[in-house]
Parts: C-alpha cells; sequence; structure tokens
C-alpha cells in the first residue's frame, strides 16, 4: 500500500450511532478524545465532524504507522480508513482515479469487488446506483481478473461524493467501545500487578473515566515498586486519557493490622481497608464505582467468600471486569495493551511482603468484623493520616 | 497535598557499586569533550592533541601497573574487559586445550563469559570457596590439567571483600605450566590493594573506571605482550586492531586522573578506612542478630563489610536505610535487580536464613567516622522496628 497518498481517516463508530438524541455528545466527545491523542505526536492534525462522520486531516508530514496506532488506543473507534481525497474533474477522470487507486492500494488482484458509491452532493450528475455500475463496469474493464460481488465482496471500495471525491477500501480495526468521558468516572485500585491494569483497561473502554489508587508501604515495598505504578498508570492513560493517581502510605496501617489481627486474616483486613480508603477519594472526587482487577478463586483474598467480605466495607459498586476470567486470558490482553512487560519487573508490591503461608479462603464475615474491633484504639486516625499525607500525582 | 521532601543528609556507602567522580575527573573530561575533542585517529594537528590523552594515559598506566605501554588497551569497562580476556583469550587458545577455570564467586561479567565458552564445547572447572570466601588453592593445584588453557580469578570479591590470593595462585598456576593463560578480574582491586601483574605472573588484568571516582563507560585490560588473543569488537582497526572503535579520549583522560590520585594515596587510604572499618565492625557486632560474612584481617579489603541481619530482608533494611538518606546494597548491586540470591554467599555456605537478609556497606575516601557513626545508630532504631513485624 502506498500509505504517502492518504492525507484524510475516515473515523468510523459502532455504538455511538445508536445513542438517539445524545449522539451529538458522544460524537463531541470521541472528536475530543482524538484531538487529545494526536496531540501527543508529531505533526499538525485537523478533526472534523461533518453531516455525522468524523475525519482526521494530516495538515502536515506525520508517521502513518504512528497516527494509525495512536487512533488504535482512542476508545470509540471501531474502524480508521484511510481516504485517498481527489479533485472532481469529471466522471471520466473519477474512472481513471478509481483504477490508479486500487493498483496503488495493490488491490487489483484476482479478487471479488464490489462498489458502494454515496452521494453527500446531490447535484452530481450520476446517482449512486449510476455511479456504482458505471463505476464496476470501468474496473473490470480495466482489470478482467476481477469479479463483482454485491454480498460478500473482498474488497469494498468506497467512494463518497462531497465536495472533493473521497475513495477508501481499507477499514483498520480500531478499538471499539466508548469514549471516555461519555459515561461517568470510576476509581480504580491499581497495584503492581498484571490484572489492575487490564481491569483499568478495560472499564475505562466502555467509556468511564478513571483515576487509581495505589497503596505504598515503605520501607516494605521500593521506590522502584511505586515507579513501577506509575509507569504502569501512564500506560492506562494512553487509552483512558489523563488521570490522577493517589499514592497513600499504607504501612502504619499494615503494621496496625499486622499486630493487632490473626495473621491468616491480614490480607483480607488489609483489603478491607484499602476499599474504605479507595471508597473516601472516590466519593470525594465524584466517582460513581470502584475497579478492581479481581477474577473469583485467583487466590485467596479473591475466593466467592473473600470476595463477600471485601465487598462488605463497600457501598459504592465495585466493578470486576476480569471476575470470569482466566489468568491466561488476563495476560493475553496485558500483552495487548502493552501492560505487562511492566507487570511482570520483579519488585514487591504491597500485598505480598507480610502475606500469611496459609491465608483464610473462607473468612467469615462476623468474626472478621470482630477483628477489626481489635483496631478502634487508632485506626480511624490512621486511615485519616494516609488520607491526608497521599500523594497525588497527574499520569498521562 | 503532594508529601514535602525532607532534605536528609546523604550517606553513600555503595561505592563497590559505583563512586562519585572527583572534581579533577570532571575538569579534564569536561575539557577534552569540550576542547580537545577531536578524533585520536584523525591525521590534522587536532587529532594528534586528542591522542596525545590516550597516549599519555597508556603510559601512565603502564607505570602504575609496572608494564609496558603497549600491554594497556581501553575498553568500555570492566565487563567488557572480562568478556574480552575470558573469551578472546579461550577463543585464540582453543587448539591447545580446551579446558579453563574459573571460581563460583566471580562476578557474573566473568561467570557468563564462562557460560558462553562453555557452550560452545569447553570444559569448564568451578573452583569452591571457604568459608571466608577464599578460593581453594589446593583445588587450584588439583584442577590443573595439559589440557588447561586459561585460569580467571578475582583479586577481590565484590560481595564480601575477600582479598584472593593471586600471588599464590600465579605461582601454582605458571609453575604447573607457562602455557596456562591467568585472567585477574581486579575490578573492585586496583588501585586500593597493591596488584602487579609480573610479580604475580597475570597475563590478562580487567580494572574499570568508576569503581576508582572515574567515569563511568570507561576501563581497560592489561594483555601481556604475546598473548594471543582474538578481538572482539572489530572495525576502524583502533588500539592496533585488537579493539576497534574510536578511542573514549575523555572517558580515558578521567580514568588516568582518577587512577593517578587512586595511586598517590593508596596507601594512607587503605590504612585510614581499616582503621574505620574495623569500629564499623566492632559496633555491628554489638548489635543483636548480626553475623559479619569475609574476612574481618587485613585479608579483607577495607573498603567492604558485608553483615547479616537476622530476621530482617535485606531489601526491606535497605530501603529503610534509604529512607534515612543512607544507601546500601543487598548482596551484590550488580545482582541485586535479579531475584536470584548472591552467588558468592551461597558458595560461602552462609545460612540459608540469612542469604536473603544480607547488606553490603562499602566505603570510600569520602566516608567519615561520623557517617557510620549515623548508620550504627539508624541501624538499631531500624531493625528494632523491623523486628517487631518480622514475619509470624
Amino acid at each position: 500500500m502506498v500509505i504517502d497518498m492518504f492525507r484524510t481517516f475516515l473515523i468510523k463508530y459502532a455504538e455511538i450511532g445508536v445513542k438517539g438524541k445524545n449522539r451529538y455528545l458522544f460524537e463531541d466527545a470521541l472528536v475530543g478524545r482524538i484531538r487529545h491523542a494526536l496531540k501527543k505526536i508529531d505533526g499538525d492534525y485537523k478533526v472534523r465532524k461533518v453531516q455525522g462522520r468524523i475525519f482526521v486531516d494530516t495538515l502536515s508530514d506525520y508517521d502513518y504507522d504512528e497516527l494509525i496506532k495512536t487512533l488504535q488506543k482512542v476508545f470509540g473507534i471501531s474502524g480508521i480508513c484511510p481516504v485517498l481525497v481527489v479533485e472532481d474533474l469529471g466522471f471520466e477522470d473519477l474512472g481513471k482515479q478509481v483504477c490508479d487507486f486500487m493498483e496503488a492500494n495493490q488491490l487489483d488482484q484476482q479478487i471479488t469487488f464490489k462498489v458502494c458509491a454515496r452521494r453527500a452532493r446531490k447535484n452530481y450528475p450520476l446517482d449512486s446506483m449510476e455511479l456504482n455500475r458505471e463505476l464496476g463496469g470501468i474496473i473490470l474493464n480495466k482489470f478482467p481478473q476481477m469479479k463483482v460481488d454485491v454480498h460478500n465482496p473482498k474488497v469494498e471500495l468506497t467512494v463518497e461524493i462531497r465536495e472533493q471525491i473521497y475513495l477508501y477500501a481499507t477499514i483498520i480495526k480500531g478499538p471499539g467501545g466508548m469514549p471516555v468521558g461519555t459515561n461517568g468516572k470510576a476509581m480504580l485500585l491499581l497495584s503492581g500487578g498484571i490484572d489492575s491494569p487490564v481491569a483499568g483497561y478495560m472499564i475505562s473502554k466502555r467509556g468511564v473515566k478513571i483515576d487509581s489508587v495505589y497503596f505504598h508501604a515503605p520501607p516494605y515495598t521500593s521506590e522502584r515498586a511505586k515507579q513501577k505504578v506509575v509507569d504502569l498508570a501512564t500506560i492506562v492513560s494512553d487509552y483512558s486519557g489523563p488521570m490522577k493517581l493517589h499514592v497513600i502510605n499504607f504501612t502504619e496501617i499494615q503494621m496496625y493490622i499486622y499486630e493487632k489481627c490473626p495473621h491468616d486474616e491480614l490480607t483480607i483486613i488489609m483489603r478491607r481497608y484499602m476499599m474504605r480508603i479507595a471508597q473516601t477519594i472516590a466519593k470525594e472526587t465524584n466517582c460513581l464505582g470502584l475497579i478492581t482487577g479481581e477474577s473469583i478463586g485467583q487466590v485467596a483474598s479473591q475466593t466467592m467468600q473473600s470476595l463477600y467480605a471485601t465487598d462488605d466495607v463497600c457501598e459504592m459498586p465495585v466493578y470486576r471486569p476480569l471476575i470470569g476470567f482466566d489468568k491466561q486470558d488476563i495476560v493475553t490482553i496485558s500483552e495487548n495493551i502493552n501492560t505487562y512487560e511492566t507487570s511482570i519487573l520483579p519488585f514487591e508490591d504491597c500485598c505480598t511482603v507480610f502475606v500469611a503461608k496459609h491465608p483464610v479462603t473462607k473468612p467469615n464475615i462476623n468474626v472478621i468484623r470482630g477483628h477489626e474491633k481489635n483496631l478502634d484504639d487508632q485506626i480511624d486516625e490512621m486511615v485519616e493520616r494516609a488520607l491526608q499525607t497521599r500523594e497525588i500525582m497527574d499520569i498521562g | 497535598m503532594n508529601k514535602p521532601i525532607i532534605e536528609k543528609p546523604e550517606i553513600y556507602l555503595d561505592n563497590a557499586a559505583t563512586t562519585k567522580a572527583l572534581e579533577e575527573v570532571v575538569k579534564i573530561v569536561s575539557r577534552v569533550m569540550l576542547v580537545d575533542y577531536a578524533n585520536p585517529s584523525s591525521l590534522h594537528r587536532k587529532g594528534m592533541e586528542s591522542e596525545y590523552y590516550v597516549k599519555e594515559a597508556r603510559a601512565v598506566f603502564a607505570k602504575l601497573l609496572k608494564v609496558l605501554d603497549k600491554e594497556i588497551f581501553f575498553t568500555s569497562g570492566g565487563t567488557e574487559s572480562d568478556n574480552w580476556a575470558i573469551i578472546g583469550a579461550a577463543l585464540a587458545n582453543q587448539r591447545r586445550g580446551m579446558h579453563i577455570i574459573t571460581s563460583k564467586i566471580e562476578h557474573p561479567a566473568v561467570l557468563e563469559a564462562f557460560e558462553v565458552l562453555a557452550q560452545k564445547g569447553f570444559q569448564v572447572t568451578y573452583l569452591d570457596c571457604d568459608k571466608q570466601g577464599l578460593i581453594s588453592m589446593s583445588q587450584l593445584r588439583e584442577s590443573l590439567t595439559d589440557d588447561t588453557i586459561l585460569v580467571s580469578m578475582m583479586a577481590v570479591n565484590n560481595e564480601v571483600g575477600t582479598i584472593q590470593p593471586i600471588l599464590e595462585a600465579g605461582k601454582i598456576i605458571k609453575s604447573y605450566s607457562k602455557e596456562i593463560l591467568f585472567h585477574v578480574d581486579a575490578v573492585q582491586g586496583f588501585a586500593k590493594v597493591p596488584i602487579y601483574p609480573k610479580q604475580c605472573e597475570i597475563d590478562l588484568l580487567s580494572v574499570s573506571a568508576h569503581k576508582i571516582h572515574g567515569p563511568k563507560g570507561v576501563g581497560l585490560l592489561y594483555i601481556r605482550d604475546r598473548v594471543k588473543i582474538h578481538p572482539l569488537i572489530v572495525g576502524g582497526g583502533q588500539q592496533r586492531g585488537y579493539r576497534s572503535g574510536t578511542d573514549n579520549v575523555s572517558g580515558i583522560a578521567g580514568f588516568m586522573v582518577a587512577a593517578k590520585i587512586a595511586y598517590e594515596s593508596m596507601q594512607d587510604n587503605s590504612k585510614r578506612i581499616q582503621e574505620m572499618k574495623q569500629y564499623f565492625v566492632s559496633e555491628l557486632s554489638k548489635i543483636e542478630g548480626v553475623t559479619l560474612n569475609g574476612k574481618l584481617d587485613e585479608q579483607g579489603i577495607a573498603y567492604i563489610v558485608s553483615a547479616s541481619f537476622a530476621g530482617v530482608k535485606s531489601e526491606v533494611l535497605l530501603h529503610a536505610l534509604e529512607d534515612q538518606g543512607i544507601y546500601v546494597s543487598s548482596g551484590s548491586a550488580c545482582a541485586s535487580n535479579k531475584p536470584s540470591l548472591s552467588g558468592t554467599l551461597r558458595a560461602m555456605g552462609v545460612d540459608k536464613n540469612l542469604l536473603d537478609s544480607t547488606i553490603r556497606f562499602s566505603f570510600s575516601k569520602f566516608t567519615t567516622t561520623q557517617e557510620l557513626d549515623i548508620t550504627i545508630c539508624q541501624l538499631q532504631s531500624i531493625l528494632s522496628i523491623l523486628r517487631k513485624y518480622s514475619k509470624k
């Protein structure tokens, strides 16, 4: 494919189209997200909305692969079509342009095709049906090895008659989903592991803006472990857009629990306090839910009983998009979204340092609540201190 | 709500990992980069002026090591020197035999070079060490065969600081056969303990600049005249074709200045730091549950103290010290980003429970007794907290 020829890209979107009267809100959000994403790469771009279609025009030199890769990270885009824009110099010239286009893109093979004309400019002398028929004929004449198939063609050449004429035949798959910012905001509990960045990605894909909270436990976790989380948040923000990362110093609380509660319940009680803290920040920052990377049965703190015990402290919904996923499926997504390599760096995160050899797998909520009473003396002020001293970082 | 940054005094006790550069080093490096920046291989006068630094440095190192100018080759550092000495010498001499010897406590730059050769069909003997980290000389004697072509051994261990009997090893090797090449990794020993290749019958000697307050990315390999060695880096034919690539003139000049200064005060520094080490060690041993590793007499280098803290994970202790502005290493810094545990400590037979509880404190001439006092003080308070929460 001669990629130099493309100066314009048609952005296709799927689900937005069905949103009725709110459609323009979604389209505007998508335009905004595309503009933001393109700011991060070299080149000048114009993003425009014309008659319910979104186009990206390149106004300067640009890197084709980089542009496509960037657009493929913008949720809401279902497909990207590189468009050749030609001047309207009459039908005869159009026929020639179409053939050149087929040739340049190596579509002139022994394959089936169909022409799909759209007439946005209604005063064009031929109507859509005539255009389909005539252009199809010209192509067949020029490339006798090709065949027309109107039902299931290998190549669908679209010819859009506007002020100028737009030709495209390729649809590059986009990430799907909905534009971030069209579905409220949620707070992601981000660790240095494989799962939580994937969970953030998945919820964000549904149009949800996310912020993150990370529980840091120096000296049991290192600056590098924290940097790793910052790096993961940065990768997620390639998709989710800018986010705030709240870094909570959790050491004091962790140690207090370790001191006062049964060791085999440490993880579950820790998680309850993480949820409480995350929820407090979530409420303060107008989030509508929490997001975690849990999946049933993966580890002791993710059994049905443990999840029940964790949820016990949550008033807002907890979204667990990986709940039914096998580890390998999660790994595959993390590889695709580029978080895997960072996630597997060997720095301990705060959950692993003091884990009991045999943590409870079937915690009883009443027992856990009872043991948490051991913390009554100081836990409230510790939680308050953790919230007050948190570090807030701007990511992305 | 950002956490306020509290300035704490910085106590850098990780000098075996790398050192701070000297002002004098920075000065000459910057002069070469800004003024005498020409390519030393260029034919014009400016090239000659730049070449002068390299020539002078070669002469200085030759004098310090009591060897010939032409026996000094500049490299990108300790790892390249070790790789080149071992792989280059083994490949050039493989027709004489396929047996090579090293120890279990070498730096990865040596051990992995041996693994490369093992995969090429060389037979490798790995020598053991005793409880204090001394490589077994009797085992060396027994391991030599008519098929042996190379022995590689470190001068000073990087993890526990044990000074190896290089002189004795040289004698054992060369009295068996003059043909067997003797490589010494002197990265931790150079300019800290006297090492003279001719006296110890060393054929190849690796040195790095940044361990002696020089720049990173430069080192040297001493290659005894007439030793057969293959180049590993080929191209422009610099350094008589043995080591191609434009000379790192600024690095070499900085390296030279660092070495000169280090040699001028080698004995004095050693004596002063040895006293400081003895003090530190005696204070450390007053703390409960501390085991010191390696040699504590003159056979342990003044610059390194390895200590194990029972019941405390080294990484946690390291980060707790870091919080107080004290920088140390767990085990060996080079291996610390891998989850694997120290090879030296394991070879020394250190208690399994202590392997992951070991910290290396390494000093420089800038280290002060006051800094060590603060460190001891902080260790005491940190350990009491950490041990309170040690694993149930």
